[in-house]
């Protein structure tokens, strides 16, 4: 017989006062968790895949869109704009690197994107199987598409028009699979690559004109989707943005600026759970407290036996104490084994959406925090009962009866 | 073994025990009779250190009780007292195994299992060691709080009312095992009574009715 076990007995003497605590406790460290980890991993992806870009321009259009639709590739692009911008930005000397895309088509709820090979680069991807696309329609699966479609080199496919791949197939133009990327942790595990030739080749025999004359004129309205900026100086981030913005068919947007003003909207709605949160934890503390306090009646010979058997009136306080930190700390398991498990729950769901993964695998430092806070609640929540029990007057109560 | 004088408490203003003068020797069965509300139960108390009288010294086993501050005085009870409470008190969501584990727990004595199913055996109760207090007959519990008393071996055991709510027979028996109890551990034994039916199982008496 120690402390502990002896409080957990008197714990599971009450198991309805019980298990009330635990599972207020449960459920607020668990929305606490499950925020943290969420929001975490979610900035901390965003966060690699803006790395290195500073400017996003695109067609007019919301700037949110076209960071979401550019860099995460969550939203449908703002337009298109025509190729000569990539040039004039080639030969901008604010601007370090110009990684066009063209985006449009999808194959099975992911989306292909054409690009150069500096694209890749950027993110440090390489082929873990085949190769690079070199020819037009050549195309490199993302780890995660090659994963949950499980295509490998050498098969074909035929892209379907909007970025999902539920419009209309392009039949008449199938790419082949050259390779497979490594893991990146980045958006590219999600994307089907390609050269930006491809995304044109499907679209100009979609509109097939056999005269050679009119597929040049076709040739000379390529456009490209979004171009990905790196500034070659900190002038650029003063001067870029308003100098595009004035043009009239073309639009900056700044990552930093669209993922912070992102956050703060999502942040709402995070802080308003958090809140919910806090009240549980603050319930579950009353709880535990008047769960200890209504037993100290019934407790009351109990605590003066202990007195005769030989306990100082600091054991019967340690006692108390012990009790509301058995239940938090029990309550604060259980949260964060819920917590975890809702994300890692969430994170299945997200991923047979082809959105953002979240794991829950993964452990945070608040964690601990949360742990401390919640074993904190227990202890304080005990402390009045716990010094009522040091009081107890031993000659009175047994007198008593 | 105790030894008191001028010892006199009191609950604001009203006396409620005086004894100026006792001593009672190693080994000794005393009972201590009177009328209920006379300060039998004071008495036990301010012999096991529940209490700190208004007057008066209070050595048991060459301590003096005053000497001693809050938590040596807790000690010491453990270490040296054992309390067959009236109404017994046994903890009622404990098996009887862990009332007795409790009693070591709390004096800070070894945890030992083989002590406690020995107090068991000795009152004849070791079948009930799993059982919760509830589950046993008013004399089982009775035995059951006289082995927790003694599990820690005390040198003082004390009874307070043992025999309230007995009839004759229970009641005769309850005494043979405290009487038999002390013998065991060579403990003094101090029984508190109104029951005038035991008297003749003592031979020392100290009557506060007087
Ligand atoms: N804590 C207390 N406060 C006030 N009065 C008390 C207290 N404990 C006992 N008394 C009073 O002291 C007297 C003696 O009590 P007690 O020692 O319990 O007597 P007995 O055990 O002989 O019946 C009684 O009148 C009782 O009401
Ligand atoms: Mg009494």
């Amino acid at each position: 017989m120690n402390l502990a076990s002896l409080s957990s007995s008197y714990l599971r003497a009450r198991p309805l006062n019980t298990a009330l605590s635990l599972m207020l406790l449960a459920l607020g460290v668990a929305t606490i968790v499950l925020l943290v980890l969420v929001v975490s991993q979610l900035e901390e992806r965003m966060s690699r895949d803006a790395r290195g870009i500073d400017l996003v321009v695109g067609a007019k259009g919301s700037p949110m869109q076209l960071i979401l639709a550019g860099i995460y590739h969550a939203d449908a692009p703002t337009g298109n704009i025509p190729l000569a911008a990539v040039q004039a930005f080639q030969k901008n000397r604010l601007v370090r690197k110009v990684i066009p895309l063209a985006l449009g088509d999808g194959w099975k709820g992911f989306r292909i994107v054409g690009a150069g090979h500096e694209y890749l680069e950027h993110y440090g991807a390489k082929p873990a199987i085949g190769r690079l696309w070199d020819e037009p329609m050549e195309v490199v699966l993302g780890a995660e598409v090659a994963a949950r479609t499980g295509v490998g080199v050498g098969a074909r496919f035929a892209g379907a028009h909007g970025i999902t791949g539920q419009g209309e197939e392009h039949g008449a133009a199938p790419y082949d699979v050259v390779g497979v990327l490594g893991r990146t942790g980045s958006v590219l595990d999600r994307l089907v690559l390609t050269s930006v030739e491809s995304v044109w080749q499907v679209h100009e025999q979609e509109h097939g004109p056999e005269d050679k004359a009119d597929r040049k004129a076709l040739e000379e309205d390529r456009e490209v989707t979004v171009l990905l900026l790196q500034y070659a100086s900190p002038l650029a981030a003063a001067m870029l943005p308003r100098q595009i913005n004035s043009q009239s068919e073309l639009q900056a947007a700044s990552p930093a600026y669209e993922t912070a003003r992102l956050f703060r909207i999502v942040g709402v709605g995070v802080e308003a759970m958090r809140a919910f949160a806090i009240v549980l934890i603050i319930a579950a503390g009353l709880s535990v407290f008047i769960a200890l306090y209504t037993a100290l009646e019934e407790r009351r010979y109990d605590l003066a036996v202990m007195r005769t058997l030989g306990a100082a009136p600091g054991r019967l306080f340690g006692l108390l104490i012990m009790e509301g930190v058995v239940l938090a700390a029990l309550g604060t398991l259980i949260g964060l084994a819920l917590g975890h498990a809702l994300a890692a729950t969430l994170g299945a769901w997200l991923e047979s959406q082809q959105q953002y993964p979240v794991t829950g695998l993964a452990w945070r430092a608040e964690e601990l925090w949360l742990a401390a806070v919640a074993l904190g609640v227990g202890l304080i929540a005990a402390l009045l009962p716990a010094w009522r029990a040091y009081r107890t007057d031993v000659s009175r109560t047994l007198a008593r009866g | 073994m105790i030894s008191v004088r001028g010892l006199a408490h009191r609950y604001a203003s009203t006396e409620v025990l005086r004894v100026p003068e006792w001593s009672v020797a190693q080994g000794e069965r005393w009972l201590v009779l009177g009328p209920s509300g006379c300060g039998k139960t004071t008495l036990l108390h301010a012999l096991a250190g529940l209490i700190r009288p208004s007057e008066g010294a209070v050595r048991v086993a060459e301590t003096d009780l005053k000497k001693l501050d809050g938590g040596d005085l807790d000690r010491w009870r453990g270490a040296t007292v054992g309390i067959v409470l009236q109404g017994l008190h046994l903890v009622g969501h404990l098996s009887v195994r862990d009332n007795l584990r409790l009693a070591q727990y709390m004096a800070h004595a070894p945890q030992d299992d083989a002590r406690v199913a020995d107090a068991l055996g000795a009152l004849g109760v070791a079948d009930k060691a799993a059982r919760r207090p509830a589950d046993l007959s008013e004399g089982e519990r009775q035995r059951v709080a006289i082995a927790r008393a003694v599990v820690n071996r005390p040198k003082l055991l004390l009874a307070d009312e043992p025999t309230a709510n007995l009839d004759d027979r229970a009641a005769a028996h309850a005494a043979e095992l405290l009487l038999e109890q002390a013998e065991r551990h060579g403990a003094t034994l101090v029984v508190a009574t109104h029951d005038a039916r035991v008297k003749q199982k003592f031979e020392k008496r100290l009557d506060l009715s007087a």
